[in-house]
């Protein structure tokens, strides 16, 4: 089947692809956000406890996500893996910190003789918490707002100075995080990633002290994310943007670009708006009525948003890694992806997805058949 | 300008290497205990003996700690293709994405998700499906060992692939002929075969300690039992897989075989060194010691009577053998390389004619590639003392670990261990040996094949991202830092916990 794809069509499923990954690893960075929110909510070692472990038997699930979020824009946009990732050093390397010293803290923070102590690995946590979602938020306001890079794959051929993709930048990445739009991107996923938090907590804890403390911070953080939300949202939409001819592929400064592919793509229209709304009903029924459903709807509504994004981001003529440098050496996703072959290749690949996705869902309802309390974290050997 | 990318690069490689040397602390032992513990789970569900439960639990508990770091040190590994190696990631992303993206998907997610059964499945999922979770891990870890070596071995000998002139990259044109090619499965069975010695040492280690210690008895037989029989026969695996990375190597990297030999000068009918020493200056050096006669010749090309290459007959050519000297490639490289540009030029200038003349000068000459890039024919020789001490060594420890599990499994099944101290005190330092090992195997196999970062078409150098060198030993030293201060910490608590002992399966302590 994919066999007859054309070449464009196999680009577009791919990153599709890659919305779907970053989509879910949003949704699922409620790891993080629960990782900021230990101290606040927790009064005694015994609360924390619980939080920790509760979120506990997931990280590994968004680490794996993050991971293969990354191995899969290799395959498919490898123009982006070298760019991006070369480029933007230090970022890049700050987020990788983070998830070196988080991968560690859960098992290591409650064991004897752990050399750092309990209280170093919760602040290992705080940290990644906290630097993993603001920056990752930060990468991608970039696809918006551009970073100042060249490409030339010819360089290849200059024996002495063969980059092909250069930063124009010493700061290497870090200037991204001084842009109001990638700032406003990277506080809206850190306070949506304690709102997930919160409401995960809701659902998979039996504690009622601790379910009313999440319901009642829930109220707080959630506006505090609408703001940054849609401080985004409006900055985006008005702004001008990344626009490819597509006879030429020459690229230009369109007005209001994202606000036409919104409007140019309906169905992404549609996806947006019950992402919004999903997210605001998940909300509103976990602060009002505590209820364990909120997650549900507002894990699905974060999965519709960050799509949809990042279908504007790449979509309808659009580039979706632009060079505020050289325009033309802006990444789109028919320049920067893989070759035909490899694409076609990945694509049977991605048919095993579903399956993947059916034993990780089977075996979550497994584990979180019962609630994490206190007795039942007494009772398990292997607690964090 | 020259000098300030010599800098960078070594800093690259001196970074990558760091990082891969710390994940491959952890890894072998992933994929070795990962086996065992589902094997013992497994008679655990077969005999409902909560003896072995415990057994189950307290080697559950020290994979659990090794686990974690060794995904700590992972993830960094894969992001810095495209961070450090920024134009490599270009070049062969076509065909190199593709086994990490499948690893992700197929691998990393079956080894997490079960990983999160197997600890805390004990009273939340039935016995079976537990116990299969174990086998799951199992299966999983090793599934991502095959992926990354199939992307590594296509490094060593790139097959599959056809190099296009408009993207300036390589493509693939076969992903079978690459996730089958021999090079991958030999490196796929020697490493993770090589990876079940590591984690049946680790058992037999602390078991022979508990046994001089005199505790815990029972326990520490039985395991040793199981290791020692899953050792005894990876062992015999690994040096038979072995002979056939070394066959291969031979066939595809030259130089590297030389290096692993100290063969300066080539050969027909080649002596294989059993042990020796390389001595002698420049152009004079040779390796002496005790040598089997012919069988390098056998060993490379099945026929006693092959002539073997050395570094000198690849560097200078040797036209009797059809090898091209080194000088002669390096300057069909660069015509390769100049005849890419101007083809280039020409395409964007509308001139057809001399397009298509330059695009088959640049595709004549296409396999030197690679040469083109360097500017002394010495330049391609890797550090050969370097490899040649690793490749004896770990060798030599692949006959000697067959020499220790056949001993302990004698002593084992006369019930002699406990009496026998000092096969006991060998084997718990037997596993640093493992280690050593294990390592020195990938010093074999990357330093053997420095410089290329892919095997003729790509040199290291070539292949860095465009960084300052202060941002890249900034990060250096902030790893180096990072990690060495996990690693104790992995250590403290491992230690801690084996101390512990393993009645109520390993709690914490
Ligand atoms: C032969 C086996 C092998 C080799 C050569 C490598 N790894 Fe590895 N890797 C594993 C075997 C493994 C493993 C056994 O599957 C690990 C170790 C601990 C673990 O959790 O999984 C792992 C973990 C691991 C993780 C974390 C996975 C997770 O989220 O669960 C990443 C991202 C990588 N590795 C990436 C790499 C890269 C980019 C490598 C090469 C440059 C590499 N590994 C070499
Ligand atoms: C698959 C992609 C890989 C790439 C691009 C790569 C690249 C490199 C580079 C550039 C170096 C530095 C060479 C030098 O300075 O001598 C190196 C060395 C090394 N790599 Fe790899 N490597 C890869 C895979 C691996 C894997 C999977 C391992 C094992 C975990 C590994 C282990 C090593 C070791 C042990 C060294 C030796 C270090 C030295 O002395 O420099 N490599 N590699
Ligand atoms: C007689 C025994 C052995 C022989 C003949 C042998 C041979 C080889 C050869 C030729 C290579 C290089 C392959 C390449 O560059 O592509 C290699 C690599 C390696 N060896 Fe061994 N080896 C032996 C024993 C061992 C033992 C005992 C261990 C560890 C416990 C080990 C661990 C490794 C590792 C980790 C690599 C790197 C991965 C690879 O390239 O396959 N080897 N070995």
């Amino acid at each position: 089947m994919f066999n007859n794809f054309s070449y464009l069509t196999l680009q577009q499923y791919w990153w599709i692809i890659i919305s779907v990954l970053a989509a879910v690893l949003v949704f699922l960075m409620f790891v993080q956000g629960g990782q900021t929110l230990i101290w606040q909510l927790a009064k005694n070692q015994k609360d924390r406890s619980i939080l920790i472990n509760s979120i506990g038997r997931k990280w590994d699930l968004t680490f794996t996500t993050l991971v293969t979020f990354g191995g899969a824009f290799f395959a498919s946009f490898p123009l982006f893996y070298s760019t991006s990732f070369g480029g933007a050093y230090w970022v890049w390397m700050l987020i990788l910190f983070s998830f070196i010293i988080q991968a560690v803290s859960y098992e290591y923070r409650t064991k004897a003789n752990n050399l750092l102590g309990t209280k170093t690995y919760d602040i290992f946590l705080l940290i990644n918490g906290v630097f993993a979602t603001i920056l990752i938020g930060v990468a991608v306001g970039t696809f918006f707002t551009g970073s100042e890079f060249s490409v030339d794959r010819m360089n290849i051929t200059n024996v002495l100075d063969p980059a092909i993709s250069r930063w124009e930048t010493p700061t290497h990445g870090l200037e991204a995080a001084f842009n109001i739009v990638n700032l406003s991107l990277g506080l809206a996923v850190l306070t949506l990633s304690r709102v997930l938090a919160m409401l995960y907590f809701i659902n998979n804890i039996d504690n009622d002290k601790l379910v009313r403390r999440a319901s009642k911070q829930l109220k707080l953080c959630s506006v505090a994310f609408l703001v940054f939300f849609l401080l985004f949202v409006d900055l985006v939409l008005t702004k001008d943007g990344f626009a490819v001819n597509p006879l030429t592929k020459e690229v230009f400064m369109e007005n209001f670009k994202y606000f036409h592919n919104l409007i140019e793509m309906p169905i992404v229209l549609i996806l947006f708006l019950i992402g919004v709304v999903g997210v605001l009903y998940g909300i509103f029924i976990g602060a009002f009525r505590s209820s364990g459903k909120g997650i549900w709807f507002a894990g699905l509504g974060t999965v519709l948003t960050v799509f949809s994004l990042f279908i504007l981001a790449g979509f309808n003529n659009t580039a979706f890694y632009p060079s505020t440098f050289d325009l033309q050496s802006s990444l789109t996703i028919e320049n920067a992806s893989s070759s035909k072959y490899t694409l076609t290749a990945m694509s049977f690949v991605s048919l095993l997805v579903p399956f993947v996705i059916a034993y990780i869902w089977y075996t979550w309802r497994k584990l979180s058949a019962r609630k994490v309390s206190e007795a039942d974290i007494a009772n398990d050997p292997m607690k964090y | 300008m020259a000098e300030f990318n010599l800098a960078l690069v070594d800093w690259s490689r001196a970074q990558f290497a760091l990082t891969a040397l710390y994940h491959w602390i952890f890894v072998p032992l992933t994929l070795g205990l990962s086996f065992i513990v589902a094997f013992m789970h497994t008679i655990y569900y077969k005999t409902g003996d909560v003896k072995w439960k415990n057994m189950t639990k307290f080697w559950m508990k020290l994979f659990g700690i090794n686990f974690a770091i060794g995904v700590a040190t992972g993830i960094i590994l894969e992001f810095e293709f495209g961070t450090n190696w920024s134009n490599y990631s270009w070049f062969v992303g076509d065909i190199f994405g593709a086994p990490l993206a499948i690893e992700g998907i197929l691998a990393f997610f079956l080894e997490s998700t079960f990983i999160a059964v197997m600890f805390f499945g004990w009273e939340r999922v039935s016995k079976k499906f537990h116990m299969l979770s174990s086998w799951l891990v199992a299966i999983g870890s090793n599934l991502s060992a095959l992926w990354i070596l199939i992307a590594n071995a296509w490094m060593q000998n790139p097959v599959g692939m056809k190099f296009n002139p408009n993207t300036a990259r390589n493509e693939m044109v076969n992903f079978f002929e690459i996730a089958l090619s021999p090079t991958a499965v030999h490196k796929f069975l020697h490493t993770v075969s090589q990876a079940y010695i590591i984690g049946a040492l680790f058992v037999i280690a602390i078991s022979a300690w508990f046994l001089l210690k005199k505790r815990h008895i029972d326990f520490a037989k039985k395991s040793i039992l199981i290791a020692t029989i899953f050792g005894l026969l990876s062992s015999v695996f690994v040096v038979w897989t072995g002979d056939g990375s070394a066959n291969d190597v031979a066939q595809t990297q030259p130089m590297k075989l030389a290096a692993m030999e100290g063969l300066y000068n080539g050969e027909t009918n080649a002596d294989l060194v059993a042990i020796g020493i390389i001595t002698g200056k420049d152009s004079n050096k040779k390796v002496i010691g005790i040598k089997i006669p012919g069988m390098l010749s056998w060993l490379s090309f099945r026929d006693v009577n092959a002539f073997v290459a050395g570094v000198n007959d690849i560097v200078n050519g040797n036209l009797e053998q059809g090898i091209i000297p080194t000088e002669t490639r390096m300057e069909k490289g660069r015509i390769a390389i100049d005849a890419l540009a101007d083809y280039t030029v020409a395409k964007r200038t509308n001139d057809m004619e001399l397009a298509a003349q330059k695009l088959s000068e640049f595709e004549s000459n296409y396999e030197h590639f690679g040469y083109g890039y360097f500017n002394n024919k010495k330049d391609i020789v890797p550090n050969v003392p370097f490899t040649f001490y690793s490749f004896h060594i770990m060798a030599g420890l692949g006959f000697l670990f067959i020499t220790l599990f056949i001993w302990l499994l004698l002593a084992s099944l006369k019930n002699k261990l406990e009496k026998n101290k000092f096969l006991l005190k060998i084997s718990v330092w037997s596993i640093l040996f493992g280690y050593i090992a294990s390592m020195l195997g990938w010093v074999v196999a990357e330093v053997g094949r420095q410089p290329w970062t892919i095997q003729d078409i790509l040199p290291v150098q070539i292949a860095t991202s465009n960084l300052s060198v202060g941002s890249v030993q900034a990060t250096f030293f902030l790893f180096l830092g990072l990690f060495t201060i996990l690693l104790i910490a992995e250590i403290k608590i491992m230690l801690t916990q084996i101390k512990a002992g393993p009645d109520e399966g390993g709690k914490n302590v």
